[in-house]
């Protein structure tokens, strides 16, 4: 009965999704105010219905409801109960429903909580979003129902692939959907502005909390997910420019972009045919990231079962919603007009060099991730793209714009004072200087890049830190004033702080476990003793292990430094019979100077019985990248909790309670 | 004007993107399938020399010729986890099928090679070292291991990327050998 309950829900929802798509934005254009309120109704009884839908998938894979195809296809009856709940968004039904979901839930987020955005904006923006939810709740009632009962139904589920079996990666598509479905709120906003044909300081400022939660979500959904691959696939890398994360990673940098274009916006009432094109191209690629994954339209590790029928549905949903909003643009831009005048030197110039690097180098991914697909269609020839191309084309683009996040802080509005600048920041760097002088004396075997590099993190840390130290009169002032400044500086202020210092330490991650990674690959029998990174490393032997539902063959290791065992390490090589696969349980010894990862895997032949294959590497400094990823989460909130976000104009029940006499 | 065609732009380059997109998705097209050149092609010229310190004879495009019947030629290294995987199974494919297999040894130190080849047994009948990876290239190697299937006029049937260890891929191999031996 609940898989039933759940499928009418869902059609409900779709029917509620249209009447708030054609109601709200014909009542804005006709001055109907009941027509434009229903949209606040219509929006929370959509979110209602697709919970209950949510729900009700749920619940079948929670009491493992083998009647129904989904549950069967990627759960069992044995799996623990945290991975029987997270496939429910395991496969492409079920995670359509959560993004569905998502989708829904910004919106009914608009209609309650933004309640300083005027009544007709509102209205057109909800409808906006009512047209998005309208094509996935259609594509999945016609083309991918999740609720489809199989008959007979068999005893027993056939597994979610062990891989995922994991708390990081059960976690994952929630928060990365959260984030680049939460740009669809943002792109529903510029829609609705290019139909009132207006964009205004206001209007960033209503949209900017909605961009920060979606920026936020997506890279702490990134974050998760590359935390994910190093652990658990077992490679020791973070990052392999798969089509896939490409997906994901895209509306990261567009949307960073975004954030500070609409700063501008905001700020200085500029840049706004510019903040509404990055808007609306954030969404367009995470629409185009759905479509990659579900298509099988390119080689990836990771992707749903294709299906044609499908993938030609979402190319036609991304083709009414993308064009046509582009089109939209095409023709009403030209009337939004432009705002402040600046110099070359000013914070808008600096800026708009950041939006310029980072929309080419979201353009560079983009174009090595659909070029296997051009060369493929233009001379048959199939190639595939990989790291080198990414790394030659991306990082020249990021180093800069590193470089320039030091600085731009530093700028003033309209026009800013060079010499000024330079004689605050000479110290910095200096700085900078030496400290990529010492690292190059102490390891004078990595790439110089690395060294430069390294150079760049310190001086946008420092530079950060000292316009924070700048920004309170820290030393300039007693500590307690300084302290008192820092209390009323803006939330926004000190969260760009703790973010651009997450950047800094994301690069200094980057760098260092990538130019003096050591790896040693060998056949190892008990008594092996490996040497790496100033460890000695001793393998004793393997024991075999049973588990819910594998049985794993795990390695012991003792781990030695100057003679001393420091700790034990104990990778698993784990076999799961119902799914026939096996995993790799890499074990890691982390510390902040560098992570010692192991990873073991059976021996090949009868011939080498008692021998097992061991990789050992050692990544320095790879958990900095961790700690920059949740300084950038930190950093956003902090910055999405600002007070000026919430109170932007005065609502009418905070009027009346400023009227109370005082008790 | 010029900012009316700017601003067109997006769309335009949208339209473009999604009739490549479109096009992609053809049922009949397989994005994981990786080409093969080299198939119902003559293998190609190459004389490489045995791996030092093995008794193994070296491999090359003359003596593939005059083998006279089917055999397979598996490019491995030592480096290459995947190989090891594989190598069991190429040994039984030998000893139990009576395969007749060869080897290019790629991009490896001889040492290495004739370690490994120590420790897990020598299964190939000739290993040719290619330690320049010079001959991989010619073949159109687009990882190791990797496998063909060479019929008795030295033409190359079938290729395999990957190590083959399932059950299938066996299958596909065997299918591959008994094809070449029928049409010679």
């Amino acid at each position: 009965m609940t898989p039933e309950i759940g499928q009418f829900a869902l059609t409900l929802a779709l029917a509620v999704a249209i009447v708030q798509s054609i109601l709200p934005i014909v009542g804005a254009s006709t001055g109907r105010v009941l027509w434009m309120e229903s949209a606040k109704t219509t929006a929370v009884l959509q979110v209602t219905l697709v919970a209950i839908a949510f729900g009700a998938l749920m619940r079948s894979f929670v009491v493992s409801d083998f009647t129904v195809r989904n549950v069967v296809e990627n759960s069992h009856s044995l799996k623990p109960m945290i991975f029987k709940v997270a496939g429910t968004w395991g496969s492409h039904e079920g995670s359509l429903v959560l993004w569905t979901f998502i989708l829904v839930l910004f919106g009914a987020g608009v209609a309650l909580l933004g309640r300083n955005i005027p009544v007709g904006l509102k209205a057109r923006t909800l409808s906006v979003q009512a047209w998005i939810s309208v094509g996935f709740l259609s594509f999945m009632l016609f083309t991918s129902n999740p609720f489809e009962r199989v008959f007979p139904p068999p005893l027993d589920g056939t597994d979610l692939n062990p891989l995922l079996q994991d708390i990081g990666l059960a976690m994952h598509p929630p928060l990365l959907y959260f984030g680049y479905v939460g740009f669809s709120i943002v792109f529903s906003f510029a829609v609705a502005a290019l139909i009132e044909g207006r964009v205004d300081p206001a209007w960033a400022r209503w949209v900017r909390p909605w961009t920060l939660t979606a920026w936020i979500s997506l890279t702490a959904g990134i974050a998760l997910g590359s935390w994910w691959a190093y652990y658990e696939l077992g490679w020791g890398g973070w990052w392999f420019w798969d089509p896939v994360e490409n997906a994901s990673f895209m509306p990261w940098l567009l949307g960073t972009a975004l954030l500070h274009s609409a700063i501008v916006t905001e700020k200085r009432d500029t840049f706004k045919s510019w903040t509404i094109l990055l808007a609306i191209l954030t969404f367009s690629l995470s629409l185009l990231g759905t479509f990659i994954v579900r298509s099988g339209i390119l080689t990836s590790v990771h992707a749903f079962a294709v299906d044609p029928a499908r993938g030609v549905y979402i190319l036609g949903l991304l083709g009414v919603t993308i064009v046509g909003s582009l089109t939209l643009y095409a023709w009403r831009a030209p009337q939004l007009g432009s705002g402040g005048v600046f110099r070359p030197i000013s914070r808008e110039a600096g800026l708009l060099l950041n939006n310029l690097l980072l929309a080419t180098a979201t353009a560079t991914v983009l174009f090595g991730t659909l070029y296997p697909l051009f060369v493929e269609a233009v001379t048959d020839e199939k190639i595939s793209v990989g790291p080198p191309y990414f790394n030659a084309t991306f990082i020249p683009f990021m180093l800069p714009l590193v470089i320039i996040m030091g600085i731009g802080p530093f700028l003033s509005w309209k026009r800013a004072d060079l010499p000024g600048i330079w004689q605050r920041l000479r110290l910095v760097f200096g700085i900078a200087i030496g400290v990529a002088g010492i690292v190059w004396y102490l390891q004078t075997d990595g790439p110089l890049l690395a060294v430069v590099s390294i150079g760049i993190a310190a001086w946008v840390f420092v530079a950060t830190l000292r316009e924070w130290a700048l920004r309170i009169k820290l030393f300039d002032l007693p500590l307690s004033q300084s302290l008192r400044r820092a209390r009323n500086l803006p939330r926004a202020a000190h969260g760009m702080t703790l973010a651009h210092l997450g950047v800094a330490m994301l690069v200094l991650g980057f760098v260092g476990s990538t130019a003096w990674k050591e790896e040693r690959v060998l056949f190892a029998e008990p008594g092996t003793t490996v040497e790496i990174a100033g460890f000695e490393v001793i393998f004793d032997g393997v024991e075999r292990l049973r588990g819910p539902n594998y049985i794993a063959q795990q390695g012991q290791l003792r781990v030695l430094k100057d003679g001393r065992e420091i700790t034990l390490l104990r990778p698993e090589r784990r076999n799961y019979p119902v799914a026939g696969t096996s995993t790799t349980e890499s074990a890691i010894r982390s510390t902040l100077r560098g992570d010692l990862y192991v990873t073991i895997s059976e021996p090949a032949t009868e011939k080498a019985s008692g021998q097992w294959n061991l990789r050992i590497l050692y990544e320095p400094l790879v958990n900095w990248i961790w700690i920059g990823a949740t300084m950038l989460v930190l950093g956003g909130s902090l910055s999405l909790s600002d007070r000026r976000l919430r109170v932007g104009a005065p609502s009418p029940k905070s009027r009346s309670s400023a009227l109370q006499p005082a008790e | 004007m010029m900012k009316k065609i700017l601003l067109a732009m997006p769309a335009l380059v949208a339209v473009v993107l999604g009739g490549f997109l479109f096009w992609g998705l053809n049922p009949d097209r397989d994005p994981n399938a990786i080409p093969s050149a080299l198939v119902s092609e003559p293998v190609p010229d190459f004389e490489l020399p045995p791996v030092e310190s093995t008794q193994t004879p070296g491999l090359s495009a003359a003596a593939l010729r005059s083998i006279g019947e089917p055999v397979l030629v598996n490019v491995f290294a030592s480096w290459c986890v995947p190989c090891r995987a594989e190598h069991a199974v190429l040994t039984r494919l030998v000893e139990q099928d009576g395969v007749r297999l060869m080897g290019i040894n790629y991009m490896d130190k001889p040492a290495d090679a004739a370690n490994w080849l120590e420790e897990l047994g020598n299964p190939y009948e000739r290993i040719g070292s290619d330690s320049e990876g010079r001959v991989g290239i010619e073949w159109g190697i687009s990882g190791v291991p990797e496998t063909f299937v060479i019929d008795a006029n030295g033409i190359v049937v079938y290729r395999y990327v990957g190590p083959i260890v399932t059950p299938e891929a066996q299958d596909e191999i065997r299918a591959a050998l008994a094809a070449a031996g029928g049409q010679s």
